[in-house]
């Protein structure tokens, strides 16, 4: 890919997007009254987000990757975020191999 | 590309996308729409931002990548999200994505098949370790299984842009119908 004029012009179009949807949360809410309900979503949303950022890659997944994400969540019930994603990866590495 | 956009996602599609001369309308909507996923995510920050400035503010939400995100609200739902932390997380996270850009970039062509090291699990694995996290009880489960369900229904049905947003929405939804059931149960 040549750095030209075009294409500079496109990453940074691409980058003023990006930013736009990033800082547009700030000013949605405050549109957004702080009824119980409301608080309840809102207290919900990062958990559904993270969710649905990996439930469909993990439902495409074949059997290894999903004993591997059992084995990560039985670890995350124990264990620290950093030994967590290292014996997922450990897991899926070895899975893979064995059931292809 | 990673120095400027610094979103993963949407600079992958825009590879496959990438014309000469480049469609930048095309380019500019693609990451638009790939990350209106962050558009749920700031929102769910801006009540966590007490202790930010307003210039913090709008320099730190520049930098708000998933993982950035997902560690923030991570350190929210423990006690109070300094601007401190945010800066660490992210000048973390972006200079390793960009000099691990940069290394892909030379080293990439030698890996045959990345899906043998696992690298894509890692993401999910972290992900999995913070929804762990993030567990209250039984209501949270009724939420992470309406997100899943509809975030592998729409991307079934409309491929990967929109699914992000689809189980936000139904876990949101969720949790506002629970909360009006436990209303009138103790009144």
């Amino acid at each position: 890919m040549m750095l030209d004029t075009l294409n500079l012009a496109a990453i940074c179009a691409m980058a003023v997007a990006t930013y736009a949807t990033r800082v547009g949360g700030l000013w949605l809410l405050r549109f957004v009254k702080p009824t119980p309900r409301m608080q309840a979503s809102l207290d919900a949303l990062p958990v559904a987000v993270l969710t649905a950022v990996i439930a469909p890659s993990l439902f495409k997944g074949g059997p290894a990757d999903l004993i591997a994400a059992s084995l990560t969540l039985l670890a995350a019930s124990r264990l620290p975020l950093l030994p967590v994603v290292v014996i997922g990866v450990g897991s899926v590495v070895i899975l893979r191999q064995l059931l292809g | 590309m990673s120095g400027l956009v610094f979103a993963g996602s949407a600079q992958l599609v825009a590879i496959d996308l990438w014309t000469e001369p480049a469609p930048w309308m095309l380019l500019a909507l693609t990451a638009l729409t790939i990350n209106a996923r962050h558009l749920m995510m700031s929102a769910s920050l801006a009540r966590k931002l007490g202790e930010f400035r307003p210039w913090q503010r709008l320099v730190g939400m520049a930098f708000l990548a998933d993982e950035i995100w997902a560690l923030a609200e991570q350190r929210a739902a423990w006690g109070r999200l300094h601007p401190a932390y945010y800066a660490g997380v992210a000048a973390f996270l972006y200079a390793s994505f960009v000099c691990s850009t940069v290394v892909g970039a030379i080293v990439g062509p030698a890996i045959q098949n990345p899906e043998v090291w696992g690298f894509d699990f890692a993401f999910i694995a972290i992900f999995l370790g913070l929804i762990v996290g993030f567990w209250r009880g039984p209501a949270t489960g009724f939420v992470i299984a309406a997100s899943a369900v509809a975030a592998v229904l729409v991307e079934a049905r409309l491929g990967g842009v929109w699914h992000v947003l689809a189980g936000g929405a139904a876990g949101m939804t969720v949790a506002a119908l629970l909360v009006r059931h436990q209303a009138r149960r103790h009144p």
